[in-house]
């Protein structure tokens, strides 16, 4: 059992690590902050606001030495949510053991290392596709004969339902992901290790609250991995073929408002997990009670914690052979799970497999979401305390100062940069500049002859940086954008509310000369895309004609879109954290660019933020508890209507 | 209160970009007093004004959904970036029909530099003229031609839509993505006009690429027009065929008659506005289409396609009387 956890700095996430290991927890489980994730240093300007945020910035071998002192890592099974740079922080992880005398082949543990659900999900990719898999290959080629008990990748569909995805989409876009990466292996590996390749693959699911259909659908994903196993890999051996998951439950559908009911859900979602023992996960992790208003405390995380021990320990749920085994129902759930998946598997093998259909399954997401929201909003799917029995008592859990969450320490990005540059003032730069040569030249050998891991390693030894060997790789292999997936998603219908607005939006288009135009925009590195989404989709919805180019993008490139665009109102979505940086970054950025058009802003805003982000200028804020989108759809026509500055409200710039 | 259009045109003459976004600001609009105030600003861009053509060249690219455009743009931006021209891109996407409003993708697949003035990038629906071009889009692509050195109109579609974009463009390349068979039998069975430029994108896909090119290339032949550059590019990196796309796009402009076939494509703008506003009655009026073509070709050929519409509007009001 394990808590995912890290924050602020590496020596602060190291004594978290110590306590939770005197507490009972089993291994560790390092959450990387944003920077990290995506391959930037502290004093890169896409980094603004976001390091130490999320996760422990790690920039050099200096940093990771920090984070695992005096954690015996022979003994340790390490989880590292590392995707797009999980090659260089396992490089910097063996070379942490290396300077503990701990050899490579004594590691245990895993990194998640699953680019396409970064595309389609999560967002903390940093090369092209095509690159990438080609990372992972050599990561599971090299694992695979060095480090033998690593688990080079654990393929996530987790991350797939967060976006929206149905038990449908979840089962077939994983296993069709998987595919992509076995294909990709078997030409990097000998043939008689495709086996131990294939046994070494594990999964990382979700578990949400219609927890009967979610222990199918664990089920099936057996059934599914080992026909696959079978007939398109010719593994044979059954430890090889067995389907092996961890699992963090569904914090999708956990809610802001009365956020104390989010227990019963997490607690009812662990069950899925754990009824059945033909598919029991093997690795639980739960999220907190107070999901929706910020990043967890450590009273927060321990009763998390806690729920599993009282589910293992106490429960008689894991005493008993399978309990499902026979029943009618829940073959026929898992049957009819099994039909749709491998429909749908077919189609995205049409499309030339998972990473051809990137695109396409991007957008098949967003409109699963889009159909979520759209039953809450009206009504037919209940969400208790949301949509349904919504009166309550004042709440004493949220009563305290912070509102009930962790503040990260603003100063801890000033910290990090100074630590860094004089981390890069101190080292042997030749030794860096060499190395770091030698990976752009592996990197670019048309042959691909080369395992990009031996230069990536022998980087994380010179003391070369994350943001280096980031750099080196995107010089190489391209910058890359992922697709929006909102083009595609289908309209809703006009009724009641939407109809009125609808044409109130008409007139506003007479009114103005043209349609109102929003710029909907993610600021810095925070890759949750589904608010933005959902928001541009509606927008279009409405009748407005909407500017969205996904995630990642800085201050200065938000004001450039805003003025060319000619825009009435901007929306910026920020959950990660770094709003009250990067809000009014923005919102200099568009003043000196001349644009002076109202400003709304959505995510995850503490109440205690909400003044100063007004007073910065910004109109209106959002957050979960506003699930209504045509509600918060009419506020904005009604900004655009009250008119700005020039003539039809939107901006000229400066002449 | 609208803008001072006339205002906008002499700063567009003089070649200041950072006029663009108010440029395309008051040419979207359909208000009464801000289409005057366009009137306005495309007259000080007009031939007349100019005393010649518009500098910029004006190229459509064109092509169905996916196959590359926007990302190829992107490429070719960098390329005319390090060749010290300035860009504008006027992408063009479908409106929804249910609700009128559009979701303007293009933006995102085209990578800039905020900090860089040379470049201007606006995205705009199509409105309710299907698969051709806005007014605006029109209008706004021709008046940034007199301030940038290229101006680009991404549009979405085959078939149709590359007929109306020979109406603004001065080179139209056309673009297909591997395995895509549809341009290829529209080009064989006449639906679609030739483009000047053909152009198949992710190369980068190997074989499937290079027997496109191949089978494009050959329907030409067969139609008789070998001297139609048929290309080969990939957009991600490493990019390929951009540097030469860039320089066919340039040989093109260099071997056409711009003031001719500019002005072929006002008169034509012209007569399809006209025709749009006043449909098949008002056509009679003129004495028919073709009667009224010809008329066309005895006015002043500097008039813009304002001018050459107002033209055709008094025309008919004289006959109806
Ligand atoms: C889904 C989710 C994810 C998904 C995101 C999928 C995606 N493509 O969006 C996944 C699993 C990938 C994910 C990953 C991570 N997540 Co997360 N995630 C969530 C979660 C559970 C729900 C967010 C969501 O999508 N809600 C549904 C949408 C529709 O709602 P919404 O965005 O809030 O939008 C509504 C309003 O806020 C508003 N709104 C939002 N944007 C805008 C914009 C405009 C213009 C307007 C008008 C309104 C508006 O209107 C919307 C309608 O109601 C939240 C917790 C929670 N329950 O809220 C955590 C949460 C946001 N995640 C968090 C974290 C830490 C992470 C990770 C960093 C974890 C890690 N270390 O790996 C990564 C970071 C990934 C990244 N690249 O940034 C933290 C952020 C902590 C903080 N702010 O301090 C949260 C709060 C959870 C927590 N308590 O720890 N996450
Ligand atoms: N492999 C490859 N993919 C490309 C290339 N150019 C574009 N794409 C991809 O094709 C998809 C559609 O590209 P986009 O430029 O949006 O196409 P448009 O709709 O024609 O503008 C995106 O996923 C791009 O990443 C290329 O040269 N090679
Ligand atoms: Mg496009």
């Amino acid at each position: 059992m394990r808590t995912y956890a890290g924050h602020s700095t590496a020596k602060a996430s190291n004594e978290l690590y110590r306590r939770n290991l005197t507490k009972g927890q089993t291994g560790l489980s390092i959450a990387f902050d944003l920077p990290t994730q995506t391959g930037y240093d502290a004093d890169d300007e896409l980094a603004r606001g976001e390091v130490g945020k999320v996760g422990v910035p790690i920039a050099h071998r200096g940093d990771m030495a920090m984070l695992l002192y005096g954690i015996p890592l022979d003994q340790m099974n390490t989880s590292m949510t590392i995707n797009a740079t999980a090659a260089w922080l396992l490089a910097l992880y063996i070379v942490a053991a290396e300077e503990q005398g701990v050899d490579q082949s004594q590691l245990q543990g895993t990194t998640q290392n699953d680019i396409i659900k970064e595309f389609l999900a999560r967002g903390t990719y940093a090369f092209p596709p095509a690159p990438s898999m080609r990372l992972i290959a050599d990561m599971i080629a090299y694992t695979v004969q060095q480090v033998p008990k690593w688990n080079p990748i654990n393929i996530c569909s987790y991350h797939l339902q967060e976006a929206g995805a149905t038990p449908v989409q979840e089962i077939a876009y994983a296993m069709s992901n998987a595919i992509a990466v076995l294909d990709a292996a078997r030409e990097r590996v000998p043939q008689e290790t495709l086996g131990q390749v294939f046994g070494r693959i594990s999964f990382f699911v979700n578990a949400g609250v219609r927890f009967i259909e979610e222990h199918a659908k664990l089920r099936a994903m057996s059934i599914l991995w080992e026909e696959i196993g079978r007939e398109r890999y010719g593994v044979s051996d059954t430890r090889h073929l067995r389907f092996r998951y961890g699992v963090q439950v569904n914090s999708l559908g956990l809610t802001e408002a009365q956020p104390e009911n989010n227990v019963q859900r997490i607690v009812l979602e662990a069950l899925a997990v754990t009824l059945g023992r033909n598919a029991r996960a093997r690795a639980i992790q739960l999220p907190a009670w107070n999901e929706a208003l910020g990043l967890p405390r450590p009273w927060d995380q321990q009763w998390s914690l806690r729920i599993q021990q009282v589910l293992a320990c106490e429960t008689d749920v894991l005493e008993y052979p399978d309990i499902f085994e026979g029943s009618k129902v829940m073959d026929a759930l898992v049957e009819e799970l099994l039909q749709g998946a491998r429909e749908e598997m077919a189609v995205v093998a049409e499309h030339g497999g998972a990473v051809q259909a990137v695109p396409y399954m991007k957008a098949a997401l967003v409109e699963s979401h889009r159909e979520r929201i759209r039953r809450i909003e009206s009504g037919e799917q209940t969400v208790v305390g949301q949509n349904r029995y919504v009166e309550s008592e004042p709440s004493p859990l949220t009563a305290d100062a912070e509102g009930g969450i962790l503040v990260v320490d603003p100063a801890v990005e000033a910290e990090q940069i100074e630590a860094v540059r004089r981390w890069r003032s101190e080292r042997d730069q030749a030794a860096v500049d060499a190395a770091l040569a030698e990976l752009a030249r592996v990197a670019a050998a048309e042959d691909h002859g080369e395992n990009l891991m031996i230069p990536t390693i022998a980087a994380a030894r010179a003391g070369a940086t994350t943001g280096e060997w980031a750099r080196t790789l995107r010089e190489v292999f391209g910058s890359y954008r992922a697709p929006t997936g909102v083009g595609e998603a289908s309209g809703v219908l006009a009724d009641g509310e939407l109809a009125e607005l609808r044409e109130q939006v008409a007139k506003l288009s007479e009114q103005l000369g043209r349609r109102p135009k929003i710029l909907v925009g993610k600021p810095g590195l925070d890759g949750h895309s589904n608010g933005a989404e959902q928001i541009a989709v509606r927008a279009r919805d409405t009748g407005m004609d909407v500017v969205y180019e996904g995630i990642r993008l800085t201050p200065a490139q938000i004001a450039a879109s805003a003025l060319q665009e000619g825009v009435h109102v901007i929306g910026l979505s920020i959950l990660s954290g770094s709003h009250r940086e990067l809000i009014p970054a923005v919102i200099d950025a568009l003043h000196e660019a001349g644009v002076n058009v109202p400003v709304v802003v959505g995510g995850i805003i503490p109440e205690h933020d909400i003044a100063a982000l007004k007073q910065a200028g910004v109109a209106a804020v959002y957050t979960p508890k506003d699930f209504d989108i045509t509600r918060i759809m009419r506020d904005i026509v009604g900004l655009v209507s009250a008119g700005g500055p020039n003539g039809d409200g939107a901006s000229n710039g400066r002449a | 209160m609208s803008v001072d259009g006339a205002a906008l045109g002499v700063r567009l003459r003089e070649r200041d970009l950072s006029s663009a976004p108010a440029v395309l600001n008051l040419l979207e609009s359909t208000a009464a007093a801000d289409r005057e105030q366009s009137a306005r600003l495309l007259a000080e861009v007009s031939p007349a004004a100019l005393g010649g053509e518009a500098p910029g060249h004006v190229i459509g690219v064109t092509g169905p959904p996916g196959a590359g455009k926007s990302t190829l743009l992107s490429a070719l931006l960098h390329r005319w970036r390090e060749l010290g021209q300035t860009v504008a891109v006027l992408a063009v996407d479908p409106s929804s029909r249910r609700s009128g409003g559009s979701l303007l993708g293009d933006r995102a697949r085209i990578e800039f530099d905020p900090a860089d003035r040379g470049v201007f990038i606006r995205s705009t629906s199509s409105g309710e003229r299907h698969g051709g071009l806005a007014w605006a889009t029109r209008s706004g692509a021709q008046a940034l031609a007199a301030a940038f050195d290229a101006v680009v109109v991404e549009t979405v579609g085959v078939g149709q839509a590359e007929t109306d974009i020979a109406d603004v463009a001065d080179t139209v390349a056309v673009v297909v993505q591997p395995g895509s068979g549809d341009v290829l039998q529209f080009l064989k069975s006449g639906i679609m006009e030739i483009p000047d430029v053909l152009v198949v994108t992710k190369s980068d896909l190997g074989q499937i690429a290079l027997s496109a090119r191949r089978d494009l290339a050959a329907a030409l032949r067969s139609l008789g027009r070998r001297h139609t550059p048929v290309l080969a590019v990939s957009s991600l990196a490493p990019a390929s065929g951009i540097h030469e796309l860039a320089a066919a796009l340039a040989d093109h402009r260099g071997e056409i008659d711009i003031g001719a076939r500019r002005l072929a494509a006002r008169r034509a703008g012209a007569l399809r506005d006209f025709a749009v506003e006043y449909g098949e009655h008002g056509m009679r009026l003129v004495g028919g289409r073709s009667e009224a073509e010809k008329w066309l070709t005895r006015q002043d050929p500097k008039l813009n396609i304002p001018a050459l519409f107002d033209c055709l509007r008094e025309r008919m009001s004289e006959r109806a009387q």
